[in-house]
């Protein structure tokens, strides 16, 4: 269940303010990412009380999409990636899709290039959220939002 | 109805990663339509995918109704040998889908 | 004197063909230019265009046997690519055997009849969708180039007066979108100026490819008016009015809408 807008806003000024407080201790900016994050049922469960880092993902969608029923997506995680661990999986969530878990594309070993492409289904103007898995457990993520808007005249055929 | 079309590279340079690109033919059919009488029509889309570079799992994905009809997907494949790509998919009704293609690595 | 009159009455004559088009030929645009830049990406990307799943299935189908005759679309015509190409761009076009309009669907499911001695496809349905959108596809590219005189005529002339009319619940004529408030929003849609030159088309609403006659039935069923059944003869005669109304535009199928 998401909060509502207003109270959303309030805890994201006053999470802010306390890591602009705290802004010479870098470390602390993690708290700062994790207010990021849409609140999804389904990525809370996945995440287990870790915070992924919202960095090194780029997760790209669509500002306006022409139709909600196939939205191009790219996520890219850039290199160069060092020796040791390598992305795993790389899971995609949606914040009001009736089925927020969309998608998860593995990677059994290191690829010099991670870039999936494809076509989502959005039901509604949400966010979508990307989170990369690293073979040792650490955990990146991105979000990206995405409008969707209704047709102009009914099909029924 | 032919399941779906493949596109790499025509000679990929060994060790480099390369492009794949498949359109798979499903309706990935949500669950949330109904029909011309109200029924709701049954969910059934594409599960799990793998593609496999001469049998080794090289990439794959678990995917929902929240892609789109008629799947599209691309990504990249480290080159090793020539060989052969397999694609394969299973969808809700426990349906198997499949294609393959060669890969020239020089 | 009697030349300065034959002069004055071509001219005249003239400017009366010209004034039949509301669309001038130079302001004609398709109507993947006011589709979305995700849309026109996929359109163009045959590696992700959906719908050349349809013309891939359509090429199968080319080669397949059918019927009594047990003979294939490829016994008489041979390789499509060489035999079909600029097949599309003349229909809808009259059939002298029936003296009725045939668009390409029509035309196929005649020479599966007559040739083939197989039954009839069903329109919409996914083999006649797939063949027409093969044999459309070998034409893609090049422009539409209808005829209107001679027999065909009285089509055309009932097809233009179907597309002026005002139809159902929101008395609404095609031109009063398509001729008049063409590149204004609708809700979220940009409205095209209803050409039709993609079809048969990957409609994202449909999740599939279906004909023209689909579409206009769509639009009808927007505008609460009645739907002719598939294949009636009023939808064929607005396909051989729209095929003139967008004469020069390249067939773009399979498009992606």
């Amino acid at each position: 269940m998401t909060m509502p807008d207003s109270r959303r806003l309030r805890t994201r000024r006053r999470l802010l303010q306390a890591g602009g407080a705290l802004s010479i201790v870098p470390w602390l900016r993690v708290g700062a990412a994790a207010a990021d994050l849409p609140d999804i049922p389904a990525l809370s469960a996945f995440l287990a009380g870790r915070t992924p880092r919202s960095e090194r993902v780029r997760l790209l969608l669509p500002q306006l999409a022409d139709n909600g029923q196939a939205v191009p997506m790219k996520v890219v995680i850039d290199g160069p990636f060092a020796p040791g661990p390598h992305v795993s999986a790389i899971h995609l969530f949606s914040e009001t899709n009736p089925v927020p878990e969309m998608a998860v594309f593995e990677f059994p070993g290191p690829v010099e290039r991670i870039e999936v492409e494809s076509r989502l289904r959005l039901a509604n103007t949400q966010r979508i959220v990307a989170v990369a898995a690293m073979s040792d457990g650490t955990l990146y993520s991105a979000v990206a939002e995405v409008i969707v808007t209704l047709a102009g005249c009914l099909d029924g055929t | 109805m032919p399941d779906a079309r493949v596109n790499v590279p025509d000679r990929i340079p060994r060790g480099k990663p390369f492009e794949v690109r498949i359109l798979i033919r499903h309706p990935m059919e949500t669950g949330y339509r109904l029909d011309e009488v109200g029924k709701p029509i049954p969910r059934n889309v594409i599960r799990t995918f793998t593609c496999r570079y001469d049998g080794e799992i090289a990439f794959s994905a678990r995917l929902s109704s929240g892609i789109a009809a008629n799947p599209y997907l691309r990504f990249f494949v480290t080159a090793r040998e020539s060989g052969l790509l397999a694609f394969e998919w299973q969808d809700d009704g426990g349906v198997h889908g499949s294609d393959s293609v060669a890969v020239t690595v020089v | 004197m009697l030349r300065a009159l034959v002069c004055a009455v071509s001219i005249c004559a003239a400017v009366a063909g010209a004034q039949e088009r509301v669309l001038p030929l130079s302001a004609l645009r398709s109507g993947i230019a006011f589709a979305g830049p995700d849309v026109r990406a996929m359109q163009s990307d045959d590696t992700s265009n959906p719908g050349l799943l349809w013309v891939e299935n359509g090429q199968k189908l080319w080669h397949a046997r059918a019927g009594a005759a047990d003979s294939s679309c490829a016994s008489c015509h041979g390789d499509a690519r060489a035999t079909k190409r600029g097949v599309a761009t003349p229909h809808p076009r009259h059939d002298a055997a029936t003296g009725e309009v045939f668009d390409l669907e029509a035309r196929i499911n005649a020479c599966r009849v007559r040739r083939q001695q197989a039954s009839p496809w069903a329109r919409e349905s996914e083999d006649l969708l797939s063949l027409t959108a093969y044999v459309a596809y070998q034409s893609r590219g090049l422009p539409l180039a209808v005829t209107i005189d001679g027999p065909a005529r009285a089509a055309f002339e009932r097809g233009r007066a179907y597309y002026s009319q005002r139809h159902g619940q929101m008395n609404l004529a095609c031109a009063h979108c398509h001729d008049q408030n063409w590149g204004k929003r609708l809700l979220a849609e940009n409205i095209s100026q209803g050409h039709g030159t993609a079809f048969p088309a990957y409609r994202l609403e449909w999740q599939g490819v279906g004909s023209l006659q689909r579409r206009i039935r769509a639009c009808l069923f927007g505008i609460r008016a009645e739907m002719p059944p598939p294949g009636a003869p009023e939808l064929t005669d607005l396909e051989l009015f729209l095929a003139w109304r967008a004469q020069g535009l390249p067939i773009e199928t399979p498009g992606v809408r």
